[in-house]
């Protein structure tokens, strides 16, 4: 039995996503789609922090770090002339197997352990990314390619092109968003969580924990990873700021914002969020926000508020 | 040496203190052998050395003729091995049903790539699962419960919950570490029940336990534990009678 529950926040997302670019054709505002284009690739890199963080209860503080990753990779193979599809895999499988390097020793520690260690991995990240005369040092890349998908369709950010790169990356989202759902349900996605909750107790079921963060651990760096390269060739370019801890502790932000353990909430703050802070509503309190926003959170809500759908009951169809 | 569950010289320090020193006893399959002793002689160690979430200073643990000595818990369970823990340990936010499917893992397979993309393959196994653990709960009387989180069910309900996630995958061996603690006399009654039909359903089961008329009602051996060291092992009513039982359990120390 499909647990139709579980996927009405998807049809809610879907709905809304469809709407927007409706609403901003009816007001002619349709510049808005280029920021919430944006903010789709960023909370993108959120959602895959909401498995880590939410549901597998693992901390990652260098969640910017695989964002860089996919993107400078997916920059200069591009540059260098490779088809910027096989660029983009390339960028993945990269951070997929940092991911899976950094993640075997590291999450063997908790807690705060963990998260000074993927602190320490993201300063690196960043500082490499600084560094590197060949990643542009403090200029980044830029004149990156644009992102052929099929025939017209293309990753960038050409006017003519806005809205169709909005409906690009909602659908990669709505997609990642139902691949998320669907582990959530699923025997590898239930041990995850059986490790937020009791991990003596998982280990005791024959859950092989230490295998299961480093799923969830890949996981997350590979949704950074994506969202990092799609970016990188929408904008045309990258930079260091993409890499710094001030980016790993935003997407934290959203995740903690968004309920913890809840992927939606995750989305919604997310793109609201980024859109906010894109369209420079934060001004220069634009970092601020963001840490003022943790601080708040873990007063009144460490454990993350439910502001969506009861997830406590979403799982049914029981016959 | 039964050849079931053989335990020998097993050793375990914490720092200056010989938590377990040198225990040597084995365990018959289709049987209730119960671990008894008062506070701090060693029994719960025992048994986190025996599931693996502890690892011993010396001796051997040899399960069905394999020496599991020192391995981690999971791959235990994967032998079969089994266990509920003294304070309740189950996933507070994951409903009821969750939790016991949990205890289907080891039986299970589907990795997770196929459960992101909802392979046919692993959505009939959570079909599986779901129905064999909806039949767990419905047995322990929890079927009415199954979607809440099991955090908000009582404190007796979560131990039910607990053993079931024990024993949905058909356990080898089961390890209940103090089943009765936090229970009411009506629930002791009826645990004391479950656990007898248990073995006689052909369960083995081995029990750490305080409460001695649950013991005593239901155990075939009985191994007694003082100080780390084993100092008596027989049936109940030899243990009974035995003079270094009755003068640890009525003499000098309080139990």
């Amino acid at each position: 039995m499909m647990k139709i529950r579980a996927y009405i926040p998807l049809f809610i997302f879907i709905f809304i996503s469809a709407l927007i670019p409706v609403l901003t054709g009816m007001f002619q505002a349709n510049f808005f789609l280029t920021q919430l284009t944006m903010s789709a690739y960023y909370a993108l890199a959120a959602l895959g922090l909401c498995l880590l963080l939410g549901y597998a209860g693992q901390i990652s503080l260098g969640q910017a770090g695989f964002f860089a990753i996919g993107g400078y990779m997916s920059a200069m193979l591009s540059k260098a002339g490779l088809d910027p599809r096989l660029a983009f895999i390339a960028a993945v499988l990269a951070a997929a197997l940092t991911a899976f390097l950094i993640g075997m020793p590291v999450l063997r520690l908790k807690g705060h352990y963990l998260a000074m260690a993927t602190l320490g991995f993201g300063v690196v990240i960043e500082k490499v990314v600084r560094g590197l005369p060949v990643l542009g040092g403090a200029d980044g890349l830029p004149n990156v390619p644009a992102f052929t998908i099929i025939g017209a369709l293309r990753i960038t950010g050409g006017k003519s092109e806005r809205l169709a790169n909005y409906l690009i990356a909602f659908v990669i989202l709505a997609v990642c968003l139902t691949l998320m759902i669907n582990l959530l349900s699923s025997r590898s996605g239930r041990a995850l969580r059986a490790l937020h909750g009791n991990e003596e107790a998982a280990a005791a079921m024959g859950v092989n924990t230490a295998r299961a963060k480093l799923v969830a651990f890949v996981i997350a760096a590979v949704c950074a990873a994506v969202a990092g390269s799609l970016l990188t060739h929408f904008n045309g370019s990258i930079g260091p700021g993409e890499a710094g801890t001030m980016k790993s502790i935003r997407y934290l932000s959203i995740v903690a914002v968004g309920g913890l353990s809840n992927f939606t909430g995750t989305l919604a703050v997310g793109i609201l969020l980024n859109f906010l802070s894109l369209r420079g509503v934060f001004g220069i309190y634009d970092d601020a926000v963001f840490g003022a926003i943790l601080v708040v959170v873990m007063l009144l809500a460490p454990n993350g508020f439910s502001l969506s759908l009861p997830k406590r009951r979403k799982k049914e169809g029981v016959k | 040496m039964s050849g079931f569950l053989d335990i020998a010289g097993l050793g375990k320090s914490f720092g200056g203190l010989r938590a377990v020193d040198g225990v040597t006893f084995s365990m018959e399959e289709n049987a209730i052998h119960a671990v008894i002793g008062p506070n701090g002689a060693g029994k719960t160690t025992l048994f986190n050395l025996i599931a693996g979430s502890i690892k011993c200073d010396s001796g051997t643990v040899v399960f069905c003729g394999e020496d599991v000595t020192g391995q981690p818990p999971f791959k235990i369970a994967e032998r079969g091995i089994f266990r509920t823990f003294q304070a309740v340990r189950l996933s507070p936010r994951m409903s009821a049903l969750e939790n016991v499917m949990l205890g289907m893992h080891v039986k299970t397979k589907s990795g997770t790539l196929e459960g992101m993309l909802s392979l046919p393959s692993s959505r009939r196994e959570e079909k599986m699962m779901t129905s064999v653990a909806m039949a767990a709960l419905e047995d322990m009387a929890l079927a009415r419960e199954a979607e809440m989180p099991v955090g908000s069910l009582s404190f007796g309900s979560q131990r039910m919950v607990e053993l079931a996630r024990a024993l949905v995958s058909g356990p080898r061996l089961l390890l209940l570490d103090e089943p009765a603690s936090g229970l009411n006399m009506r629930e002791t009654k009826e645990l004391t029940e479950r656990i007898g039909r248990l073995r006689d359903r052909g369960l083995s089961i081995l029990l750490v336990e305080h409460d001695m008329s649950l013991v005593m009602e239901i155990s075939d051996t009985l191994t007694v534990l003082n100080f780390g060291r084993k100092i008596a092992e027989g049936t109940p009513k030899e243990i009974q009678q035995n003079p270094d039982v009755i003068r640890i359990y009525l003499g000098e120390d309080d139990a």
